[in-house]
């Protein structure tokens, strides 16, 4: 439940689970920023740091996720973003994708435009990805367990769907207004040649 | 339209599929000059292969438009259904090549095909006027901004008959909203031009790592009377 959960921080949870990458695991960083905070944790070629689109980094992570079905790939996402594209929970329920791993940092706001309420007060995720079909979906109740449904998520079967609690902590920093590069970067951290 | 000579003459596929020419006098001459002519153009090698397909039987629209993907490794479609493109959406579920799914918007379905883009595979998604309407953001924040080869085939309504006013205004943002973007954005009306089209426009988009639109007219798609 939601409620039990505590409330972490995103920067500290986000070096949790980079630390646990060994294998150049694909990472999209949702609009914001969970992706500001996936830059300052470390910057790694096989992350793509969303610039716009919000609501699209679970489907971007599933659409590398069909393409390269042996590469683990993950998505972080904030509560706001998942709730505009809800609907994209049900078609990654229905298709299954086992090497998918959706991350979601609920602070219960809009943080980047004034803090404005979310509806996760109401709304719960976890019930709402379960509910979608995606069986694996789980609140991490703190750091600890944080981390070890990360470690669970990078060797058994997905789709899975891991939400944390978060604060209202500002990001340190923030990535650079460089999508040709990011996306350029990604590719060839993917080992993608373009064109 | 301008036909470069470099265009793909695809003889092989010639043998066997033409109806055997001259039994039948003035249509087997028919049949013979119109295969010279299209030759001479060197334009449709692969279209005449389709046209002919089948000992005669012409090759429907959403045949030529499977074999194009065929011919460029999109094996990824996702949709959000429509009525029109129902021949295109069976038959690429039914045909174990391509990996066919529907995405509750098509926001999400460009999202899809992005990703796959980026991690090197090849996607289109398939959707209804009214819903590339709902695509301008993600097209301008991701597609375009990140040089991204997300494609489109996109069903036209709201011309040519439309009975549905709301159909009929949605459908006049379409192409200002493809040329703001300045995206790549060709109308499908012939059955000869459609494999040529389609076959271009997709190789454009990864070779240029650019988004690209295929319009479907109802000129190409509907069923015509009698």
């Amino acid at each position: 439940m939601r409620r039990n959960a505590k409330t972490m921080n995103r920067l500290d949870l986000t070096q949790r689970l980079v630390a646990r990458l060994k294998h150049d695991e694909a990472v999209i960083g949702g609009i914001g920023n969970s992706n500001f905070d996936l830059w300052n944790a470390g910057k790694r070629p096989q992350n793509f740091y969303m610039l716009g689109s919000m609501g699209l980094a679970g489907p971007i992570a599933f659409g590398v996720a069909l393409a390269q079905p042996k590469r683990r790939v993950i998505a972080l996402e904030g509560d706001g973003s998942l709730l505009m594209q809800l609907g994209s929970l049900a078609t990654i329920a229905m298709m299954k994708p086992k090497n998918l791993i959706l991350v979601v940092w609920d602070n219960g706001m809009y943080q980047i435009t004034g803090s404005q309420k979310t509806a996760t007060e109401v709304a719960d995720l976890v019930e709402i990805a379960r509910s979608a079909g995606i069986e694996k979906s789980a609140w991490a109740s703190d750091e600890t367990e944080f981390e070890r449904l990360i470690e669970r998520a990078l060797i058994e079967d997905g789709p899975w769907f891991i939400a944390a609690r978060i604060d209202g902590s500002a990001p340190k920093g923030q990535t650079p207004r460089e999508p040709v590069i990011i996306k350029d970067n990604f590719m060839r951290g993917l080992g993608v040649k373009g064109g | 339209m301008w036909f470069p000579p470099s265009a793909p003459l695809r003889a092989t596929r010639f043998g066997g599929h033409l109806p055997p020419q001259g039994g039948k006098g003035a249509q087997g001459w028919l049949f013979a000059t119109l295969q010279r002519a299209l030759v001479l153009a060197n334009c449709c090698g692969s279209t005449l292969m389709g046209t002919m397909a089948n000992a005669g039987k012409p090759e429907a629209w959403h045949e030529a438009i499977i074999r194009a993907f065929k011919d460029n490794d999109v094996k990824i479609v996702v949709y959000v259904p429509d009525n029109v493109l129902r021949p295109l959406i069976d038959a690429v579920t039914n045909d174990s090549y391509f990996t066919a799914f529907p995405t509750t918007r098509e926001e999400e379905a460009i999202g899809i095909v992005s990703g796959a883009a980026m991690a090197g595979g090849r996607g289109i998604v398939l959707m209804q006027t009214s819903g590339f309407a709902t695509l301008a953001n993600v097209l301008a924040s991701l597609c375009v901004a990140a040089q991204i080869p997300a494609l489109m085939m996109v069903s036209e309504r709201g011309t040519l008959g439309e009975f549905q006013i709301g159909q009929a205004i949605v459908c006049r943002t379409m192409r200002p909203v493809l040329e703001s973007l300045g995206i790549e954005h060709h109308t499908v009306t012939r059955l000869d031009e459609a494999h040529f089209i389609v076959d271009r426009t997709i190789k454009q988009a990864f070779k240029t790592q650019a988004p690209a639109a295929l319009i479907l007219s109802p000129l190409l798609t509907a069923k015509r009377e009698g």
